[in-house]
């Protein structure tokens, strides 16, 4: 009702743009290689919907550094969620574990890291398809927040927020630009 | 978009947006199936009693694998184990159950509506897994999966189905579920097989079985239930075959890369011929694997939110 008393107070700000997402990823990937020693042993796991995307961006990085390929896809944390019966039934995403997970190094990705409930849920989700040597996670945006001890090996950005904002993740390819931005909340959060 | 419902009961009562959803999730969890460790902790603590009065191997099977996949206790309850045979009613045995504070109830029952009158005494979730001749909705759901796995759309899909369409909860089930998504439905039998006014449902009926067949992308045949034979419905189960049953021959008259379901359990030589049903044609056991995908995908959805937002 007084979304736009608050909207007016409240107003959506940009607090990354495309190339400012693109210059992350890149550090990232060099964060990545340099912590790893190469990316032989790799596998880049991003979180559906956006998170997925994340990593395949970060595959390519990566992949244009090294010129090697990289294994690349998605781990779906849906199932294993802690909200179940506590919150609506979420649509299900994709898994997709391209190679055995077993010995190797899993890069999980996802847009935001917030509370790190998703993160746990993911991880036990991982270790259903074997034992990684690690898990090590990478971020495009923090924003704190934590109600697990759970952090970001690789983090785009921290950003300090309030419980009342909202942080949005706009990717070409699902959502037509790329843009993160703070909103004053509306309702349910993904995060 | 989210099943907003306490129970399942039929298809009918389904939209679009809702079997899609059911389709798309099914689609999601036969990946779980597929892995090392063929289970995911969602459903957690709930209990699924499986209460089935009549005979069932494929349905009762594929719920309790369904359920525990997903990390729910499933209990079986079959006819002649249980207190119906001591003279306990229905609703007796159903109230009792529920003492016990299951979360879903799958229940068969040769009587149509069984499973809505339940649904009305029960708190918990009731699941039709097929009610006399009414619906058997999880059965559709997985066929329309099964086709949309291989055609990758059900939208304009020709389908066609064959048998005793009468008695069949399968072909009404599905005649509801595709052409809700756009499929077009064409029900053949003998003329004793099939119920007067069915074209109120949406399909074309006719008693000609090549021409049902002859631009059909979908074939799906229905086992000809020899146990109801009392009713002689046609004369002999070879005049069946003859006329009825699919046969390479026959087949010949359909279009080459036509599909071919069968919900099981099937009578070799009698609506379906040994070389069609284990032919390159056949997706009788991709129907199979894609029941287990399909009743997980039901149990998350009208399991795995919230209880109150549905009262």
């Amino acid at each position: 009702m007084n979304k736009t008393l608050r909207g007016v107070k409240m107003k959506a700000k940009v607090v990354m743009d495309s190339q400012g997402i693109e210059r992350a990823l890149a550090r990232i990937a060099h964060e990545i290689l340099e912590k790893n020693k190469g990316i032989e042993n790799l596998v880049v796991l991003g979180i559906p919907t956006r998170g997925y995307y994340l990593a395949i961006r970060l595959a390519e990085e990566l992949e244009k550094i090294e010129g090697v390929k990289v294994h690349c896809g998605a781990v779906d944390a849906t199932l294993y969620r802690d909200d179940i019966g506590l919150k609506k039934a979420k649509p299900l995403k994709e898994m997709d574990i391209p190679v055995p997970i077993d010995g190797r190094i899993v890069v999980m990705v996802d847009d935001v890291l917030y509370t790190g409930r998703t993160i746990r849920a993911a991880m036990n989700a991982l270790m259903d398809f074997g034992r990684p040597e690690a898990i090590q996670l990478a971020v495009l945006v923090d924003r704190g927040h934590r109600e697990l001890p759970i952090r970001a090996d690789y983090v785009g950005k921290n950003i300090p927020t309030s419980k009342k904002e909202d942080v949005k993740v706009y990717l070409e390819e699902t959502d037509g630009k790329n843009e993160v931005t703070i909103i004053p909340r509306e309702g349910d959060n993904e995060a | 978009m989210r099943l907003k419902r306490k129970d399942l009961l039929g298809i009918e009562e389904l939209s679009s947006e809702e079997i899609e959803l059911i389709l798309e999730t099914a689609a999601s969890m036969k990946e779980v199936s597929e892995r090392e460790i063929k289970k995911v902790p969602t459903l957690r603590g709930k209990t699924i009693i499986n209460l089935f009065y009549e005979p069932s191997t494929r349905t009762r099977t594929s719920f309790e694998i369904a359920a525990k996949r997903m990390s729910a206790d499933a209990i079986n309850i079959s006819l002649s184990a249980s207190s119906v045979v001591k003279g306990e009613t229905l609703k007796d045995t159903a109230l009792n159950l529920e003492a016990m504070n299951p979360d879903c109830i799958v229940v068969r029952h040769s009587v149509s509506g069984t499973p809505r009158m339940l649904a009305g005494y029960l708190s918990s979730t009731v699941i039709n897994a097929g009610d006399g001749s009414h619906e058997h909705p999880s059965q559709a759901l997985l066929d329309m999966m099964t086709v949309k796995e291989k055609l990758g759309r059900i939208k304009g899909v020709k389908l066609t189905i064959v048998g005793d369409i009468a008695h069949s909860r399968v072909a009404r089930s599905n005649i509801y579920g595709f052409t809700k998504l756009g499929a077009v439905v064409t029900v053949c039998g003998p003329k004793t097989m099939l119920p007067p006014g069915i074209e109120a449902l949406g399909c074309k009926a006719t008693t000609d079985m090549q021409g049902a067949i002859k631009d059909a992308d979908v074939i799906m045949m229905l086992r000809i239930q020899l146990e109801r034979q009392k009713e002689s419905l046609f004369p002999s189960t070879r005049e069946y075959a003859r006329l009825y049953g699919l046969d390479p021959v026959k087949l010949e008259k359909a279009p080459k890369d036509v599909i071919i379901l069968h919900p099981g359990p099937i009578n070799r030589g009698v609506e379906i011929s040994p070389e069609v049903a284990d032919g390159p044609w056949s997706l009788i056991l991709n129907q199979v694997t894609n029941g287990v995908a399909v009743r997980m995908a039901l149990f998350y959805l009208l399991l795995g939110g919230i209880k109150e937002e549905f009262s």
